[in-house]
């Protein structure tokens, strides 16, 4: 039988897989046209790559991140490949997941691909959906709320972070190649970050 | 002697420059190429690079040089991935094709890496007209 970790990896691959093409209309106004070509070729490469029993959380993550960095093929791969590798790093051994779990995972994942990217928030990247979902997931567990609340209000403000990408341009990527003319377009990687978590809390509450 | 990796977001930009390098440097053995994915997309792959690197590496260093965007991002990534391994490996801040071309003669006439980079480095101030 496949692990809950592997379900929820596989749940996260469909989602990409589903949205290919829009991810990667998104990535043509602002950038190459790849993004959804790029994650989808790397999420269906960790259904193959990932051992599906495998309960270790942290293992499974780590061969995620290692999976993502050498099939992706763009400036995501090494993001999403560090971000998944410094989460499974905070989770080695874990089989179950709480909250603070969670939190801790996201912020390394989010110090990774900072430290990969060198980008801050406000650069027009996954990061502006990241973080403010980052804080908000740790802030809503701190006064009490569930996982499952406080992702939801996660997941709300990663939208909110798509929005905020429309209306700056970029400076980190291609799209910084496009200086103004990027503005008035949604960064594809803040959105792939956004069903990212969207899914993950679509599966938690049904499984 | 000093190695040299070319790394670009496309396998016929990659070779393509070796080939203009090797003109030059005819008896020249370092050059390696990272480019484009294994499967023959258009990308990076910082797993190609570390094996790039490592193919490159005669004991006097390896100088890298990458294209745009993730070209950077993920040679960066493979030099950090080959932390704890004896081989040093630098990114060269210069143009792809006229910094690996200076590098190559360079190189070839047995420099040390140092002076490999110091010339490569100058190209960016090459004008073309
Ligand atoms: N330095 C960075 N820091 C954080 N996120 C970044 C950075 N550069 C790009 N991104 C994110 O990656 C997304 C683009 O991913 P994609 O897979 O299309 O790579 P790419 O830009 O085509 O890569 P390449 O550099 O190879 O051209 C952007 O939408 C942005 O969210
Ligand atoms: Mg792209």
């Amino acid at each position: 039988m496949s692990s809950r970790i592997y379900n929820c990896l596989s749940a996260i691959a469909d989602v990409i897989e589903e949205n290919k093409d829009f991810l990667t209309d998104l990535d043509r106004e602002i950038g190459d046209a790849d993004h959804g070509v790029n994650m989808a070729r790397g999420f269906h490469a960790v259904k193959e790559k990932v051992p599906q029993d495998e309960t270790d959380i942290g293992a499974v993550l780590k061969k995620t991140g290692m999976t993502l960095l050498s099939t992706v093929g763009g400036a995501s791969g090494p993001l999403y490949g560090t971000a998944y590798m410094e989460a499974g790093k905070v989770l080695a051994g874990k089989t179950e997941l709480t909250a603070e779990d969670f939190s801790a995972a996201l912020q390394a994942a989010i110090a990774g691909i900072q430290k990969r990217g060198k980008a801050e928030r406000g650069e027009k990247t996954m990061l502006d959906a990241l973080i403010p979902a980052c804080e908000t997931f740790t802030a809503k567990t701190a006064e009490g709320a569930s996982f499952t609340d406080a992702l939801e209000a996660a997941c709300a403000e990663a939208n909110k972070g798509i929005e905020f990408t429309k209306t700056i341009r970029a400076t980190k990527g291609r799209a910084s190649y496009l200086g103004d003319r990027s503005i008035g377009h949604q960064d594809p990687g803040a959105t792939s970050a956004t069903l990212t978590l969207e899914t993950i809390l679509k599966f938690l509450k049904e499984n | 002697m000093v190695g040299i990796v070319i790394v670009s977001h496309s396998a016929k930009i990659a070779e393509g420059i070796k080939d203009l390098a090797q003109q030059m440097a005819q008896d020249y053995t370092g050059l390696e190429c990272a480019g484009g994915m294994e499967d023959g997309s258009i990308g990076t792959d910082p797993l190609r690079i570390v094996e790039a690197i490592k193919r490159a590496d005669h004991g006097d260093g390896v100088v890298v040089f990458g294209d745009l965007g993730s070209g950077i991002m993920s040679a960066e990534m493979a030099i950090d991935m080959l932390e704890g391994e004896a081989i040093n490996a630098k990114i060269v801040d210069a143009p792809i094709v006229e910094g690996t071309i200076v590098a190559a003669v360079e190189a070839s006439i047995g420099s040390p890496m140092e002076r490999v980079i110091e010339e490569a480095v100058k190209t960016r101030e090459f004008h073309k007209v």
